[in-house]
């Protein structure tokens, strides 16, 4: 109890509780989290199990008992009678899922490839640098695409649709790794010339052990600025694909791909379909931008 | 300069080809071909004739040559899917791409630009301060939700323009051209709006911050005390002088017009390249997947280094070496 009041009252959570903002968007993220986790206990129903599902309530508008069923949802249905409601929160479980995972993959890929670099550096460190630099030349949704694309081919037909959401990890993984390893680099060739490394060095660690136990944990502050960012970088990518109809299999629809789905039935006045997916995943992607922006200024005091 | 220009090209004709060697692997490890093209009634035949015919029972580097040498000549191979050569489904989809993207980029240049300025002259106006604040709106929000935004808006409300499609087109030789037909025209301003919105905002902050930078300098005083026109110190004295970071954003940014334009096309069912290659990755078309990264490489690269060069051209102050550290 001590250690959280001590933690609470400490520079960071004093500059979190200044901004408004901060908190604001922080909560946004915590109840879409919640949501996404407690799914199954917190929807109506499960939109993915037929059973539940009753055709007659189709195309129910939000709020309004249904003609037939007399039924109310929240947010109302779609063609089939799945609850928006449910089918959002289902959706944000993927698309929450997705993109964390993507910054995992990116992240360990990005900081390993970048310590290697700053610190072994010769030619292994120009290489991975070259390569880092002709990626950064084409669009990271263009990469993602592409890597999309060969992994389907490789697969199996029928084993596309189980694949598909580790395949897009996968994607959005490989296509932001860059971002990371130039920082941590950069980071890693300033703090490799210290003297708490070239003890370490004297006293013979192996280089391993002062790559991971001395100059990584100072090299992660900057690391998770960016990955904050590139949560809701990586959010948008993943409902962009899914969108375009090359991410997230129709059997595990993702936010973008309800909006894909919404958006066939714009110009028949079911505006509820298209809408609250919508919202939602913009609200999830302003909140994440606004939380690692702010957490740039907190935990860099020379911007402010 | 020479030599700063000789070892930018060498670098792109080495990228180009290791992205050939990424097109080549996709178009002979991924997949079978011949599974692909003659479906599961095949004999065994018909297979060994189509494995004869499209080389593949040739030696590897045998078949990288040629498929480089084909590259070079546009012999992308047979689209999987629709049977027919790639390079003639390329061509005629392309210029429907090249259409959109050069009227967005220029709606983004020159909204932006005269945006950026205004934006920095009436630093605390309440017009200035709306459009900043909208700006950072349309930068947050995702392509495609701009699009569908814009067709909720002007189709499905007002019914002016329409939501898919490009309208009717004319066709000049081998050019298929939206411009000349009013509905061509109509169907073209929802989706360049699309596909502008971020780059225009994008420019736009950069010349406002630029702006405000120059507008500091003594120069800028001395030019006041001399007593010359608002018109001339703005335009003629501070815009120039903001150019060089705004020229190589703007041209890196061109890049991305066309690689966004896969978004774009596909929420306004626009029949480009993007579009394509949206379809074959559905499909796992390799053969228009491979032409389709052959080709927006070559244009990468070459947008990578006309921005380079023109950087140095721009500025004298830069050495090679700048110029190389300068680009990302």
């Amino acid at each position: 109890m001590e250690r959280l009041s001590r933690a609470w009252s400490s520079d960071f959570f004093w500059s979190f509780r200044q901004s408004k903002l901060a908190m604001i968007s922080s909560t946004v993220v915590i109840v879409l989290v919640l949501g996404a986790i407690l799914s199954p206990l917190i929807a109506p129903h499960n939109p993915y199990d037929l059973s539940t599902l009753n055709l007659m309530n189709g195309f129910t508008a939000p709020m309004e008992p249904n003609a037939f069923t007399g039924e109310t949802f929240w947010l109302g249905t779609d063609g089939q009678g799945r609850d928006i409601f449910s089918t959002i929160l289902y959706g944000l479980r993927i698309s929450l899922f997705v993109g964390s995972m993507a910054v995992l993959f990116a992240l360990v890929l990005g900081v390993s490839l970048g310590l290697i670099a700053g610190y072994v550096g010769g030619w292994v460190g120009a290489t991975i640098m070259r390569i880092a630099d002709v990626q950064l030349t084409f669009p990271s949704l263009l990469v993602a695409m592409l890597i999309f694309g060969i992994a389907k081919g490789v697969t199996p037909v029928d084993m596309r649709d189980q694949v598909a959401i580790w395949v897009l990890i996968l994607a959005i993984g490989l296509s932001d790794w860059v971002q990371f390893a130039r920082v941590v680099r950069g980071a890693t060739m300033v703090e490799k010339n210290k003297e708490y490394v070239q003890a370490a060095r004297l006293i013979g660690r192996s280089r391993l052990a002062i790559m991971v136990r001395h100059i990584l944990p100072n090299v992660l502050g900057p690391v998770l600025v960016i990955a904050t960012i590139s949560l809701a970088l990586a959010i948008i990518a993943e409902a962009t694909l899914s969108y375009l109809g090359v991410g997230a299999p129709p059997t595990q629809p993702s936010l973008g791909t309800l909006i894909r789905i919404g958006q066939g039935f714009l110009f028949s006045g079911e505006w509820w379909i298209l809408l609250f997916p919508a919202v939602t995943l913009l609200a999830l992607a302003l909140a994440v931008n606004l939380l690692g922006d702010w957490l740039r200024d907190a935990l860099n005091p020379r911007l402010r | 300069m020479l030599a700063f220009g000789l070892r930018r090209v060498f670098q792109s004709l080495i990228v180009l080809l290791v992205v050939g060697l990424v097109a080549f692997s996709m178009f002979r490890f991924v997949g079978d071909p011949i599974d692909n093209m003659l479906g599961q009634e095949a004999t065994a035949a018909d297979i060994e004739r189509l494995r004869g015919e499209l080389g593949l029972d040739q030696p590897f580097l045998v078949q990288y040559y040629r498929f480089l040498e084909g590259a070079v000549q546009g012999n992308f191979g047979i689209s999987y899917r629709q049977g027919r050569p790639v390079f003639e489904i390329i061509l005629e989809r392309a210029p429907a791409t090249l259409e959109l993207a050069g009227v967005s980029a220029l709606l983004a240049i020159t909204i932006g630009v005269a945006l950026g300025v205004f934006t920095a002259i009436r630093r605390n106006g309440l017009a200035a301060n709306t459009i900043m604040v909208v700006s950072l709106i349309g930068v947050s929000l995702p392509t495609f939700l701009i699009g569908i935004l814009l067709i909720y808006l002007f189709s499905v409300e007002l019914d002016i323009l329409p939501s898919f499609g490009r309208g009717d087109v004319v066709m000049i030789g081998g050019w298929s051209t939206g411009f000349l037909t009013v509905s061509g025209l109509k169907a073209l301003i929802l989706p360049a709006i699309t596909l502008g919105l971020y780059q225009m905002t994008l420019i736009m902050r950069l010349v406002r911050s630029e702006m405000l930078e120059v507008l500091r300098q003594d120069y800028i005083r001395f030019a006041r005390a001399r007593g010359l026109s608002q018109r001339a110190i703005y335009f003629h004295h501070a815009l120039k002088n903001t150019l060089v970071p705004v020229i190589t954003i703007t041209g890196l940014q061109l890049g991305s017009i066309i690689a966004f334009a896969i978004v774009t096309e596909t929420v306004f069912q626009w029949p480009g390249i993007g579009l394509l290659f949206v379809n074959a990755i559905q499909f796992v078309d390799i053969p228009v997947m491979a032409a389709y990264l052959m080709l927006i490489s070559v244009v990468f690269v070459a947008i990578n280094l006309i921005v380079d060069l023109l950087y140095f051209a721009v500025d004298p102050r830069l050495s090679g070496e700048d110029a190389v550290a300068g680009n990302g």
